[in-house]
């Protein structure tokens, strides 16, 4: 196990922590733009982006819509796609400060690549970087989702440039530097293979939030 | 288009409760070494689910296999190389745009 570090980041560095993510984050909000203004006109995929603000949830929801399928079904795909944030929001809970409504408002900031940035390996989680490193991708995956809506027409089709791409490349980066050793290479390994298993039948959000019971293998004794 | 403001709207307030029943539930208790051992996993069980689910996530649901397994290889050996991260990205897109006009 690694050292246990209880030095804790300033919102400042958080945000550079969190500035390599503005180039991805920016043209996976694009292609989301792009995809999206046919469906729900030019108005409605900007506000999801500032007030969702949740990837995976908008394009299940988006891709409900484009089916032809009705608001109810939309919004169960994009809520069970976030029900990941559940455990993920018990997991950083103690990092988190203040009266209750304080601390509910700081797990506002709770996104994948923070999650990611701010896990220190040892359980805890650098409540700096969690914070600081989500205002730069919110910037960016709003803005990229105003330009996706308004450059649509140029930019063409976003699958022909790879874009759906981006989103893999970018989350193994990030698994990358999560593997610090044997316990949470298997933990990756099972998380993978959960989802595999379960994507063949099960609802959009199913897969993803049951890779996260993979981490129950903490309990083993090492 | 009443029905895509509800959606929206909805999903704005069911994600903003989602992330904060965690924070508001535990408050500031730190956990037992066990749920700590079990918390320092969440993460790399959780990307590497959502790599896997969004390299073969079909159109309607279900599994599709195409030309982001490609660029998602690409990625790795960049990685691998240790490039820097917005090369990385490029690499992932660039063959995958290359296989689709290939193919």
């Amino acid at each position: 196990m690694t050292q246990v570090s209880t030095t804790t980041s300033t919102l400042r560095q958080g945000v550079r922590a969190g500035l390599p993510l503005v180039a991805p984050t920016f043209a996976l909000g694009a292609s989301f733009g792009v995809l999206a203004e046919p469906v729900m006109g030019a108005a409605a995929p900007i506000v999801m982006s500032l007030v969702v603000f949740a990837g995976g949830a908008q394009f299940a929801a988006l891709s409900v819509l484009a089916a032809g399928g009705v608001a109810g079904s939309a919004i169960a795909a994009g809520l069970l796609m976030n029900t990941r944030f559940l455990p993920m929001g018990f997991a950083v809970a103690p990092a988190l400060s203040g009266p209750p409504i304080a601390r509910a408002a700081q797990g506002q900031a709770l996104v994948d690549a923070s999650f990611a940035l701010a896990n220190r390996g040892d359980g805890s989680f650098d409540r700096g970087v969690l914070l600081g490193a989500t205002l730069p991708q919110l910037v960016a995956w709003t803005t990229g989702t105003v330009a996706g809506v308004v450059g649509g027409g140029l930019l063409g089709d976003p699958q022909a440039l790879g874009l759906d791409a981006i989103f893999p490349a970018f989350y193994a980066l990030l698994l990358l530097e999560e593997i610090r050793g044997r316990r949470a290479a298997a933990a990756a390994v099972l998380g993978g293979a959960i989802v595999l298993a379960l994507m063949p039948f099960a609802p959009a959000g199913v897969p993803v939030l049951a890779a996260t019971a993979a981490a129950l293998i903490g309990l083993a004794r090492p | 288009m009443t029905g895509i403001w509800l959606v929206v709207a909805v999903l704005c307030a069911g994600t903003v409760a989602i992330k904060a029943v965690g924070p508001l539930a535990l408050g500031g208790r730190r956990p037992s070494e066990r749920a700590l051992a079990v918390i320092a996993l969440v993460a790399p069980a959780l990307l590497a689910g959502l790599i896997v689910y969004e390299t073969f996530i079909g159109d309607g649901g279900g599994v599709r296999v195409d030309a982001r397994v490609v660029g998602l290889a690409a990625a790795l050996a960049a990685a691998a190389a240790r490039l820097p991260m917005l090369a990385v990205l490029l690499a992932a897109a660039a063959a995958t745009a290359l296989v689709r006009a290939v193919a």
